[in-house]
């Protein structure tokens, strides 16, 4: 019963916030009464101290740090472990030696970080980081524990804030991370709650990103806060109710599992009490899931060629909640005749909710439900189109390049999401631009004055890049690793689509699968072979029919 | 010489045919269904058809080569040139003037000569190609690791692919010299009962009259 109410309010948590969906960052609409979400139900209670006890924690605190302060009075080595990580850095040397992350990573969504800091920054796993020319801040209390630790279900962070809370008294207008109206955290209910973080400490950041529920992802959205089991078999209630961090194991705050850094191909040591490090399939479901059977093991024979993803999330953005499939930038902008922003809501989402297409501040979209993943060869590593390299903008842009090809070993056949985007360049130095998008208070933001030229300008120095101060608009693609979602076995995809001529595969280099070349060479020679056996035989048989003799006979 | 029903296909040879109709039938839709030449099976239990149907096969012909051995019957199916200019001739001209075909039936010769040549290149070269390049194609994933994997499973698949046409082609032709000389009823009649007729020597007669009277019929 409590449940069921957790879980209703939650879903009007939703509505309201899909209510919202459609405003973006306009500060217009003032909400009744916001209200928290529930304290959620956390899985196995293993802990052995109870933080309401702890006499640091009975106080009133007057900030997210002077609650970090306190967590570090006793976990003295988490501040440390949490700044290296990428959560906290933002930051991430890919083995080519480029270097990603959020700071760095120009992306097909609202583009950068850098510029648009108090507004990016509200997700940060830290306080007050508002220069991204800048590291994040030094001081140990900079760290967010409630972010990730919270249980008491009502600690948010300002969708403006560089990672602050919204603290009473509350600003009319402001907005939490995932939308909703904001209400006044009560810092010291949050620390007494602390335990081992639920989903929602996750997908309070990770469901909402790139502006909206399942906007970036595509199968990571707001349904997982409880995914009936034909959406998600690990995190559904109905199947193992797991959380993030069952799968995204983590070793001194460092989590296993980043978009950064896949693990395309596992080879685990699933001996039992073997420690997992890695956040793959194969890590509980070894190499050969697949029953003993003579159709298991066939299917197991799949398995170092073809990702389980890639059978098993035949579709993305299921259950309800679309994901953006395309975003053009370059018709934003556009204002109606009084002056005004325009939004049109014209993607009619399966639980009725209208979700804008039109925007004056992001120009327009597309949304798909239940998209058909393209499929890739991947073996983890995957490549940016940073700020500094040159583009050829007659061609589609890949902002980012995955890596792999059939026969190295190491790649696995992938599903992914593809964002199409259309995106500012400085047309001059045929580079990828940065945008300075949000800032009320600026002359330059876009979303505050609707002007490309100064938008991009801004945009350029806060990144530190070099600006021609001609742009123009190039078509983008950006591809996204589909993992979550994973569906029932039974729901896993049909052998035949795959195996047949209009494969889900068709194209993809490297591979020789039965079923896609029935035309082939040596099939129309084989079809040749047999229509001249015909030919022949009824050739033969009308000739004797036409001389009226039986043919031959022994007597 | 006298006209004897003799029992030419005991139980076991009769038995290793139809299985081996059946068996092939279903290799040749389930194969060709996953070639992608028609969709009338689930791609899935396909493979399974396939695969199961294959095995038995191999396993009927490890018998069946056993059994050729042992009770000689082997030797039924060693081509030799004599006589089979006279058949291929009939087929090409004579059946239409309504001349008779050339071949008498032998105790040890039930096949005549084209027919003994052609199982004889089928046994020697399409079945086994068929069978090694199935087997092959079965267990990629065992020499997968090997250098140019890549490179060779398209032509294993392609040669097991043409092979298997070359079985259809036989079969379409296997099927319409039944209907050729004493008509398609005759010719199958034996492979049901056992029992055709030979021309017999006194002497294979009298043999079999005396040590193996469950040959003879009437």
């Amino acid at each position: 019963m409590k449940n069921t109410l957790r879980w209703a309010a939650m879903a009007l948590g939703l509505g309201l916030w899909l209510g919202f969906g459609g405003a973006g960052l306009a500060q217009d609409e003032a909400p009744s009464t916001p209200t928290p979400p529930p304290a959620p139900v956390s899985a196995a209670n293993t802990t052995t101290a109870d933080h309401s006890k702890f006499e640091i924690l009975q106080q009133q605190f007057a900030s997210g740090p002077e609650v970090t302060a306190a967590c570090l009075s006793c976990h003295t080595e988490a501040d440390d472990q949490v700044m290296h990580s990428i959560h906290f850095q933002w930051e991430y040397e890919s083995e080519s030696g480029q270097l990603l992350g959020k700071s760095n990573v120009i992306n097909a969504f609202c583009g950068n970080v850098a510029g648009n800091e108090p507004r990016c920054t509200s997700c940060h796993a830290g306080y007050g980081w508002d220069d991204m020319s800048s590291p994040p801040p030094q001081q140990s209390t900079a760290v967010d524990c409630l972010a990730c630790h919270d249980r008491s279900g009502q600690y948010t962070k300002s969708a403006t804030g560089a990672g602050h809370p919204p603290l009473d008294p509350v600003k009319p207008g402001t907005q939490t991370i995932t939308g909703a109206p904001a209400w006044a955290v009560d810092l010291t209910s949050a620390a007494q709650s602390v335990g081992m973080p639920g989903r929602e400490n996750c997908g309070n950041c990770h469901f909402y990103g790139g502006g909206g529920d399942n906007v970036k992802h595509g199968d990571l959205s707001s349904v997982l806060f409880n995914p009936p089991l034909a959406v998600d078999v690990h995190m559904s209630p109905e199947g193992e109710n797991f959380t993030c961090s069952t799968c995204h194991v983590s070793d001194q705050h460092q989590w296993a599992g980043s978009r950064y850094d896949v693990a395309a191909t596992d080879h685990p040591d699933i001996k039992p009490g073997a420690g997992r490090d890695t956040a793959s399939c194969e890590s509980c479901h070894s190499e050969t899931p697949h029953p003993n059977t003579l159709m298991g093991m066939k299917i197991n024979d799949h398995v170092d060629v073809v990702a389980c993803q890639t059978c098993h999330i035949p579709e993305f953005a299921r259950g309800g909640v679309a994901t953006k499939t395309v975003w053009d930038w370059s018709t934003a902008g556009r204002l109606d005749a009084d002056g005004k922003q325009i939004h049109e809501e014209n993607f009619i989402q399966s639980d009725g909710a209208a979700l804008h297409t039109y925007l004056s501040t992001k120009g327009d979209f597309e949304w798909g439900e239940n998209v058909e993943p393209i499929y890739a060869w991947f073996d983890g590593h995957v490549e940016y189109t940073t700020g500094d390299q040159t583009i050829d903008p007659a061609a589609v842009v890949e902002v980012n390049r995955i890596h792999g090809e059939a026969g190295d070993g190491e790649s696995r056949i992938w599903p992914f999401k593809r964002m199409e985007g259309r995106q500012a360049y400085d047309s001059v130095n045929n580079r990828l631009a940065y945008s300075h998008v949000w800032g009320p208070t600026t002359d330059t933001a876009f979303w505050t004055n609707f002007d490309w030229s100064k938008a991009i300008e801004a945009g350029m120095k806060a990144a530190g890049a070099e600006y021609s101060g001609e742009f123009g608009f190039v078509d983008t693609h950006m591809y996204w690793p589909i993992t979550h979602m994973v569906a029932p076995a039974e729901d896993a995809m049909d052998c035949a689509e795959c195996h047949a001529d209009d494969s889900r595969l068709a194209g993809l280099d490297g591979i020789y699968m039965p079923g896609t070349q029935s035309m082939s060479v040596v099939g129309m020679l084989g079809r040749l072979m047999v229509l001249a056996a015909l030919a022949g035989v009824i050739g033969h048989g009308l000739i004797r029919l036409v001389t009226r003799r039986k043919g031959g006979s022994h007597e | 010489m006298s006209k004897r029903q003799v029992k030419v296909y005991p139980r076991f040879e009769r038995l290793w045919h139809w299985m081996q109709v059946v068996l092939i039938t279903t290799l040749a839709i389930t194969g060709f269904g996953m070639n992608g030449v028609h969709g009338l099976l689930p791609f899935g239990a396909t493979v399974m058809l396939h695969t199961m149907a294959a095995l038995v096969l191999i396993g009927l012909w490890i018998f069946a080569t056993f059994w050729l051995f042992t009770t000689g019957t082997w030797k039924q199916f060693i081509p030799r040139i004599e006589g089979m200019f006279a058949v291929a001739r009939f087929y090409a001209f004579g059946v239409f003037k309504g001349e008779e075909h050339p071949y008498e039936k032998k105790f040890w010769r039930k096949h005549n000569p084209l027919q003994a040549a052609t199982y004889f290149v089928i046994k020697w070269t399409v079945f086994p190609a068929v069978w090694i390049t199935g087997l092959l194609y079965l267990s990629y994933n065992f020499w997968e690791p090997m250098p140019n994997s890549g490179f060779w499973l398209p032509i294993v698949a392609n040669l097991h692919l043409i092979a298997a046409y070359v079985v259809v082609t036989f079969v379409i032709v296997h099927v319409y010299l039944l209907t050729v000389g004493h008509g398609f009823r005759h010719h199958v009649k034996p492979m049901l009962s056992g029992f055709d007729e030979v021309d017999l020597t006194p002497e294979q007669e009298a043999y079999l009259e005396q040590n193996e009277p469950w040959r003879l019929k009437g």
